[in-house]
């Protein structure tokens, strides 16, 4: 990263927002126990913490979604109820959300339009975004098509309505996680150019690297509680991770790969899938391999073809052939799901709920969803229930499922423990070639470290481990190899120790050449 | 403001006793009605039930009027678990008894061993075919199942007024509509009972039915079948990802739940009626859906649910017998009922919360 460091500021004198002891129950359930948060004019301010820590329920209240049970705002020294959104705008509050709210169809400006009062021309509102773009470089056509715009350009025109309504306290949900190294840190210069102009930005992450880059404070959240405000750039990433997580956290370690190729296990070749909707993309002519002992890491941005490769991968979508891919020279391009299970190949694809998991079933009967075609737990039709809940008892022991009963519900678990579940049930097997995506999307510190380790283990072992992720990090810290899938073509893959992030980020954003990436 | 939302754990007490709780609303409801009606409270409270099931052989005939419903219902329930929406069991149902029928008529000689398994057999393959123009429709052309099954009812229905009006019609009937009587060998006998004989219309039908729906639910709860249709249900992607094959799950549930209604066609003429005539089924096709929902689509659950329904219909009868009361009334009080037993079932799942707008953050002016 390298943006201008900033001087690191002390608490600002005049808060522009205070929060005092804020609660907020849900059931039974504390999302926001006493948490007490300032931020004045001009700061950037990060809030920091795991999946389900509370940092959005804690937005949302501010931003007058939600309603604190009890606790205090104070907006410019004076205390204030914020009653909803149309409320929280009018004291100059404003909201990125992680998921856009714009119509596909319509132009950057006619979205915008309808988020501002009524009574302003499309052309006047266009002339706006054009002086606003240029005067924070920020690169908003008012007149592109939204849905011709990538990922990141959806953002920064969810950003430009937000400021013209001259917002004096920006919040940003999650805001890199759909965005390139690249993209990212022009969005950080954007957000500097802000807090320089006065606009105070609270902003969410869980990414320690970017909070430590681009905040001058950062407010952890643990468990709905406020466990400290520090200064980011005293801390180290590792500091600040085991306040989020509240103990000390191991590091992992890639071991590397003997000299000599190992044989491939698992090869795809020539693989191509048309475009069948008209928000799919199609896969062009991919070909790669795995071999044994390695994680291939297949990076990329959300919406490159990464659902339409894990489908071919797993079956859900069948080839046109059955030699494009093959396991152990076993053709199985034409093979379903089940069939490739047999051939030893385990997948996690992204979704947990109702993809990888069905959420209104047991444990046990997850266990069954991709257990069935194998062993013998299902004898002349009949499942062998007692099989099925020892499977499951095996798996949650084996790789540390919190349980909150016996044979729980899916969907009584976290999503970290039902993502170690979903990752275990393959693992258990101990697959030829294990294929995931996403495998630690929205999970919690630990529980990622846990899936990590664990797919390094079962490469170790000699099975190839194929990762497809849109966490950089992620790919960095555990692959052998990487690839890079963008716009339904995979680029030849290179070892992970022979180039850097921002090269690999380059290919994320469409260079084609692999020259152009190797630093 | 009313919030929804599941319990985790329930209860087992509140499972029985939301019925309990359900049924006295409808009694507590009903006699408001009845006496606001200038009917005597309890004297149509009685004609609904205790009047139906107050001898031997009337709680047998409440079993007997309960045997289609139970049959069919244990079909759909593998339907509605996929997310199948088969409304048309009614039709399946007629196309059941005019194929049994056809084994009956046909061969008119066949001894009991060959006839009955042939006629259940042909029962059964009418209400399947039946249900695979929807099946097929839906999987190949992506058509609405929901349409397409409930218009075939009126085809069918259509389908057997003129078979006995047509070609089936027994020539000696003077002119009536309907189809010679079934040999011997061809109509389901009553059940003899040691000790009590024959009670009411009690027919082997009535245990088949109750073999069925336990057998309904082992498949379901218990095999890679009953599986395959659950997941489907509940999350088709994930069904997908298992390896399962939608298309092919769509067509069984159909498959199931058409065969089951034709079956059911098939034993209600040959235990209750011994020919074809233009109207087999009164509504049983459609009632059985109502049957399966008050189930939770659990097959031994619609034992008890087609009993009671089976119930309120025939106790409806006899308020309007007894009582000379209108037919819309006894029909408002078995919606009473049904609402009733539904919500308590809603109550049972869900916790109801009232919440008050106002939180207790202290109400200030913006300043």
């Amino acid at each position: 990263m390298n943006g201008s460091p900033r001087p690191a500021a002390s608490p600002p004198q005049v808060a522009l927002l205070t929060a005092t002891g804020i609660c907020k129950h849900f059931g039974d359930f504390t999302a926001n126990d006493d948490v007490s948060f300032r931020i004045g004019a001009g700061e950037i301010h990060a809030l920091l913490g795991e999946n389900g820590a509370g940092k959005s329920t804690f937005v949302k209240m501010v931003y007058g979604l939600l309603h604190p049970d009890s606790g205090m705002f104070e907006w410019r020294g004076a205390p204030v109820v914020i009653r909803n959104p149309q409320h929280a705008r009018d004291l100059g509050i404003g909201m990125v959300f992680q998921h856009f709210s714009l119509f596909q169809a319509l132009t950057v400006a006619e979205n915008i339009a309808l988020a501002m009062p009524p009574g302003e021309s499309i052309e006047s509102l266009s002339d706006r975004v054009r002086a606003m773009s240029s005067e924070y470089g920020i690169g908003v056509d008012p007149d592109a098509r939204v849905h011709n715009l990538s990922v990141g350009e959806q953002q920064r025109v969810e950003i430009v309505r937000c400021l013209l309504q001259d917002p004096a306290l920006l919040i940003m949900d999650e805001p890199t996680s759909v965005l390139t190294p690249q993209e990212s840190e022009q969005l950080f210069g954007v957000l500097r150019r802000f807090a320089d102009a006065g606009v105070a930005i609270l902003f969410i992450s869980h990414k320690l690297e970017e909070v430590r880059s681009l905040t001058e404070r950062a407010t952890v959240l643990r468990r709905g509680q406020n466990v400290g405000t520090v200064e980011s750039r005293k801390k180290t990433s590792k500091q600040l991770a085991e306040m989020m997580v509240g103990m000390a956290v191991g590091d992992i370690e890639r071991r590397e790969q003997g000299v000599g190729e190992p044989p491939a296990i698992f090869e795809i070749s020539g693989l191509s899938r048309d475009r069948e909707t008209q928000f799919s993309t199609p896969l062009r002519d991919i070909s790669v391999v795995a071999r044994a002992g390695e994680v291939l890491g297949i990076a990329g941005i959300a919406g490159n073809g990464q659902d339409e490769f894990m489908e071919a991968l797993t079956g859900e979508w069948r080839a046109s052939s059955a030699a494009m891919i093959t396991v152990d020279s076993h053709q199985i391009g034409t093979a379903g799901p089940a069939r490739r299970r047999q051939f030893g190949i385990g997948f996690v694809p992204e979704e947990r709920n109702g993809h990888a998991a069905v959420t209104s079933m047991t444990l046990a009967d997850n266990a069954l969803l991709t257990g069935h075609s194998l062993d013998n737990v299902v004898r002349r039709g009949v499942i062998e229930r007692a099989q099925m809940m020892q499977m499951a008892g095996e798996i949650a022991s084996e790789f540390d499922v919190r349980l909150p009963e016996d044979n729980p519900l899916a969907s009584s678990l976290s999503g970290g423990n039902l993502q170690k579940f979903v990752v275990g049930r393959e693992i258990i097997k101990r697959p030829r070639v294990f294929i995931v995506s996403q495998p630690t999307w929205g999970v919690d510190v630990g529980a990622a470290l846990f899936i990590r380790r664990a797919m390094l283990e079962l490469a170790a072992e000699g099975s190839a481990v194929i990762m497809i992720s849109q966490d950089l990090e992620e790919i960095f810290a555990i692959s052998h190899r990487i690839a890079v899938l963008y716009d339904g073509s995979l680029s030849e893959p290179v070892v992970a120790a022979d180039v850097t992030p921002e090269s690999i980020g380059l290919l994320m954003g469409g260079s084609h050449s692999m020259d152009e990436a190797r630093t | 403001m009313i919030t929804l939302s599941p319990r985790k754990t329930i209860p087992l007490q509140l499972t029985l006793l939301t019925p309990v709780v359900a049924i006295a609303l409808t009694l507590v409801i009903g006699a408001i009605i009845f006496a606001t009606l200038g009917y005597h409270p309890g004297e149509a409270l009685y004609q609904f039930f205790v009047a139906p099931i107050s001898r031997p052989d009337q709680v047998a005939d409440l079993f007997v009027k309960a045997c289609p419903l139970i049959i069919i219902a244990s079909g759909l329930v593998f339907a509605y678990r996929a997310n199948v929406w088969n409304i048309g069991a009614e039709g399946q149902m007629i196309l059941g008894a005019m194929f049994g029928g056809w084994v009956a008529l046909t061969f008119p000689d066949l001894s009991g061993w060959v006839m009955m398994p042939a006629m259940i057999a042909m029962g059964m393959l009418g209400g399947f075919l039946w249900a695979m123009i929807p099946a097929i429709l839906k999987t190949r052309f992506n058509t609405n199942e929901i349409l397409v099954s409930l218009m075939l009812t009126y085809v069918a229905a259509l389908l057997i007024d003129w078979t006995v009006r047509g070609p089936w019609r027994d020539p000696m009937s003077f002119g009536f509509p309907l189809s010679p009587m079934y040999a011997d060998a061809a109509l389901i006998t009553r059940v003899y009972l040691p000790g009590f004989g024959h009670l009411g219309g009690l027919h082997w039908g009535v245990i088949g039915a109750l073999v069925i729906a336990v057998a309904a639910w082992f498949v379901l709860a218990r095999t890679l079948t009953g599986f395959q249709v659950k997941v489907m249900g509940d999350a088709p992607r994930a069904g997908r990802f298992a390896g399962f094959n939608p298309s092919l799950v769509t067509i069984m549930v159909l498959g199931i739940s058409g065969a089951a209604a034709g079956l059911a066609g098939m034993v209600e003429v040959s235990a209750n009626m011994g020919q074809l005539q233009p109207e087999i089924s009164f509504g049983y096709g459609f009632t059985a859906i109502i049957v399966a929902f008050l189930a939770r689509l659990n097959p031994l659950a619609v034992i008890g649910a087609g009993l009671i329904v089976a119930l309120a219909e025939l106790g409806g009868d006899s308020a309007q017998i007894a009582l000379g009361m209108p037919k819309v009334v006894t029909g408002v009080f078995k919606g009473i009922l049904l609402f009733m037993l539904l919500a308590g079932e809603t109550f049972n799942r869900f916790h109801v919360r009232l919440k008050m707008p106002v939180t207790a953050v202290r109400e200030v002016s913006d300043a």
